[in-house]
């Protein structure tokens, strides 16, 4: 139950990280929950954060299941409304500012600087969940590690040159690859 | 498409929250922000197309998800503070509510052998789905070389010097609008 007030201290901060998408927030979400706080081990994140790309909604909505995980169903409120309640304050405020500065230089000059700052965060956030995925699936075996390369090297292929593909179809097959690959052990 | 948005007084505050909820609810696989323009632009004509790209670019600078900034933007021209509430509301439910079950699932079930290799084979699926949306927005968004520094520089700092990202967006973030910066004889610029 105590935990709810940090729950709302993290992910209120970790709300505004979100540049670029929830993945920019990765690297400081894991030192957060994992590291820090030791709400869950860091292949329970991994899992949360993957069944998440199969639900529909905002790719976030895992932050629920963290929610859940650490103080049930308050906490699962809890952290849906800190994790999604400060950034929505900003964008109501600014966005109506904002409509109002077409003319103003700096406007143009805001959106396209932070435009490679929020593709390197979402970069950033990828390799540190890549290095997480690695790190477990090593400790299982060196068999097991290369197939997890293979179903990501393979999964990003097929995304980018079949661009008409559904992903959360692709992260579906993964499961049932890996049923095969990462069973009988 | 050049869709005639009607006028926003007509809509209540019922259809904006279903149309997100709607919206929350089938978007699978990521890239909501096609769902949004197919439901807002094309079916229900609450925008037009330079108002949706216009609302998108403010998104993507802000902090926050896309989708969740355009829930919030949209609600807002619709019907003032309570669409935008009506907005997030419903477009986050759905997600909300799944991935809430799942965890239940996970704390009962998620220790079985045959559920922890499953989930090993879609962790894997989300790295490589993530990286490919890493490079589907570098190929959309990325003008110039500089840009190439720009992220470089982000991804030097978060992954190799392990800093905090919060400082390496307000670094990285203002030096990269310090070159973008409004310069003399593009514009007159009013010092503001």
């Amino acid at each position: 139950m105590n935990q709810i007030p940090a729950l709302i201290g993290v992910f209120a901060y970790l709300s505004l990280l979100t540049v670029g998408g929830g993945m920019a927030a990765f690297p400081e979400l894991e030192t957060l929950t994992v590291n820090v706080h030791h709400w869950l081990t860091s292949s329970q994140l991994i899992h949360f954060y993957s069944v998440g790309q199969m639900a529909p909604g905002p790719n976030m909505m895992m932050v629920s299941a963290i929610g859940e995980k650490v103080a049930g169903p308050l906490g699962a409120l809890a952290v849906l409304v800190a994790f999604f309640m400060p950034t929505a304050l900003i964008t109501f405020a600014v966005g109506r500012i904002w409509m109002r500065l077409e003319g103003w230089p700096w406007r143009d000059a805001i959106e396209r600087g932070l435009a490679p700052v929020a593709i390197g965060l979402v970069l950033a956030g990828s390799i540190t969940m890549a290095r997480a995925v690695l790190t477990g699936t090593v400790a299982i075996g060196a068999l097991a590690a290369w197939s997890a390369v293979a179903i990501a090297g393979a999964v990003f292929a097929i995304l980018l040159l079949a661009t008409r593909i559904n992903p959360a179809l692709l992260v579906l097959a993964g499961a049932l690859i890996g049923l095969f690959a990462f069973g009988g052990r | 498409m050049s869709a005639t948005p009607k006028s926003s007084a007509d809509v209540t505050l019922g259809q904006i929250f279903r149309a997100f909820l709607l919206i929350g609810a089938t978007s699978f696989g990521g890239g909501v922000v096609a769902y949004l323009r197919t439901s807002l632009v094309g079916k229900h004509r609450w925008l037009d197309d330079p108002t949706f790209v216009n609302l998108l670019a403010i998104s993507q600078t802000l902090p926050g998800l896309n989708a969740t900034n355009m829930a919030v933007l949209v609600g807002d021209r619709l019907r003032g503070a309570p669409g935008a509430v009506a907005a997030i509301v419903g477009i986050c439910l759905p997600g909300a509510l799944i991935m809430f079950a799942a965890a239940v699932v996970y704390g009962q079930h998620g220790d079985r052998p045959a559920v922890t290799a499953m989930l090993h084979g879609v962790a894997a699926a989300a790295v490589g789905l993530v990286f490919a949306i890493a490079v589907q927005l570098g190929r959309k968004a990325l003008e110039r070389p500089a840009d190439l520094v720009f992220v470089a520089l982000t991804v030097l700092g978060v992954n190799v010097l392990h800093l905090s990202v919060l400082y390496v967006l307000l670094g990285v973030g203002a030096l990269a609008i310090g070159w973008h910066r409004p310069r003399a004889g593009r514009e007159e610029a009013p010092g503001l």
